[in-house]
């Protein structure tokens, strides 16, 4: 296709100039950079659009980033307690939550990963597959597309004394789907949408439901070169989940340094996954049920691009 | 449409080839350029193969454009770091080199092996421009001209800030590799020799 261009275009023109030189031939020194330019800009050539989010994740929820081809994440998710706890609990920092997680990057498309939360002691597994990337250029593409699907086992051990009904290993089971939509708008500034379908196999209380449908925004606005701004925020739809939850919103500022990125943030949520965070935030934010978290992200290399 | 300036081309090309060689246009759209920073605690390097390059023998001068984003490094962090933070390639998407040979004879070109030439000229990185002169080797082999240069380049020269947290991670010189197989140009060619006819 472009050596057709070319070939159409280009040789002429360049025959035409040497016609031009057999004219002159004591032409005026030409300014080869600005003809080099001309010849190598092509308005045709996309560009995708990188860093449209610093990490793999905003705050509680995926962004639509990946480790990249042959990178290992081993990323550190931590939760306090909420600040409202008082003195007698150090504000919260007596109290620890933790999620580790891995994180390999297949393809610089496709990613899988795996996570343990202490939060009812779950494993999860998941998939993130990049369908389209933002680019520039003649046929560009104004949004990123990620695809993200996790599944999540509890296992803690039933208490039998607590007279809870035995549950099944299917019983033990949460599934989260969830499409990415994110568009850098600026250098500085990126917005995610993220309209997430979470399927519970069980849930405690007669009426609520299995599926549960929210839509999730987050934001990223660069304050400096080094350290951003970011946001984000779970509206669970109407449907029964439970009265004493709320939705999850995150406030955060990501610090980058060499080799990491340090995400510091509050929310009103305690779960670091989403099976936790859509549909069972149990903090109101605003009455200061305020966990103070943080998330590092160590990448390693394992397989060179170069 | 093709086939006959194809041919009318290859026409040209024929008559002019003695001289042409010598005295011609030479570019490519694929030469190399990589450049790697040694430091204590970490060796970064990074590499590059979309650098689009014409040398203008007849006429003294060469110019480079390189697309900063086409530079892949070992690990994707780092390549995201220096196009973001470093090298600000939305901002600045290309460095430029343009300048002339310093006393060169293009028709030593013609005798085998390397050339050793001075190159002066303006580098743009990072938006900043400096005039430099840089050492570089020119070769002509089997009618392509294969052109070579190592040359330092100081971060802080262009105005590429680098955080205190990393200074020790990062040279504050880094060194620049350059390497190219340029083709001749068929309409330079046919300009530049026909005042020999």
């Amino acid at each position: 296709m472009r050596r057709h261009f070319y070939a159409n275009y280009c040789f002429p023109g360049l025959l035409l100039a040497g016609l031009l030189a057999l004219a002159t031939p004591a032409r005026a020194q030409t300014d080869l950079l600005r003809d080099l330019e001309k010849q190598t800009t092509d308005s045709t050539q996309q560009e995708t659009v990188a860093a449209t989010f610093k990490g793999t994740h905003i705050i509680n929820a995926q962004s639509v980033e990946t480790p990249g081809r042959g990178t290992l994440a081993f990323l550190i998710q931590h939760r306090f307690g909420t600040l409202n706890s008082g003195a007698y609990e150090f504000f919260g920092l007596d109290n620890a939550e933790l999620r580790l997680s891995f994180e390999y990057g297949l393809s610089d498309r496709l990613a899988v990963g795996v996570g343990r939360s202490s939060q009812e002691k779950t494993f999860d597994g998941f998939l993130k597959y990049r369908a389209l990337r933002q680019s520039t250029g003649a046929h560009a593409m104004p949004v990123s597309v990620t695809l993200f699907a996790s599944s999540a086992i509890t296992t803690l051990k039933f208490n039998q004394l607590a007279n809870v009904e035995t549950r099944s290993t299917a019983s033990r089971l949460d599934y989260a789907y969830q499409v990415l939509i994110a568009r850098k708008f600026n250098s500085n500034l990126s917005v995610q949408l993220m309209p997430t379908l979470i399927h519970r196999n069980y849930v405690a209380l007669a009426g609520m439901q299995n599926d549960v449908y929210a839509i999730g925004a987050g934001l990223r606005q660069k304050l400096t070169k080094r350290v951003a701004f970011t946001a984000d925020y779970f509206y669970t739809l109407p449907g029964y989940v439970a009265d004493n939850f709320h939705n999850a919103l995150g406030l955060g500022v990501d610090i980058e340094t060499g080799g990491h990125v340090f995400q510091l943030h509050v929310t009103n949520s305690r779960g670091m996954i989403e099976k936790f965070f859509v549909p069972q935030t149990e903090g109101n934010f605003f009455k200061g049920d305020i966990y103070f978290g943080f998330t590092v992200a160590r990448n390693f290399t394992i397989k060179s691009q170069l | 449409m093709k086939r006959p300036f194809f041919l009318l081309l290859a026409f040209f090309s024929l008559t002019a080839l003695s001289h042409a060689h010598a005295q011609g246009k030479f570019m490519t759209k694929t030469g190399r350029v990589s450049f790697f920073s040694a430091s204590p605690i970490e060796d970064i390097e990074a590499q590059n193969q979309q650098v689009a390059a014409v040398l203008d023998f007849a006429g003294g001068q060469l110019a480079f454009s390189v697309p900063i984003k086409a530079f892949v490094f070992k690990r994707t962090l780092m390549q995201e770091h220096f196009n973001e933070n470093y090298m600000e390639s939305d901002k600045f998407p290309k460095a430029t080199f343009s300048g002339r040979f310093v006393s060169f004879d293009a028709a030593a070109l013609a005798t085998a092996g390397p050339h050793n030439v001075q190159v002066e000229g303006d580098l743009t990185l990072h938006g900043v421009t400096h005039r430099v002169q840089v050492p570089a080797s020119v070769e002509l082999k089997s009618g392509q001209v294969l052109a070579a240069a190592t040359f330092p380049v100081a971060t802080a020269d262009y105005n590429i800030e680098i955080p205190l947290l990393v200074r020790n991670n990062i040279a504050k010189i880094v060194t620049v590799r350059v390497a190219l197989t340029c083709a001749p140009v068929s309409g330079g060619a046919v300009g530049a020799a026909t005042p020999a006819h």
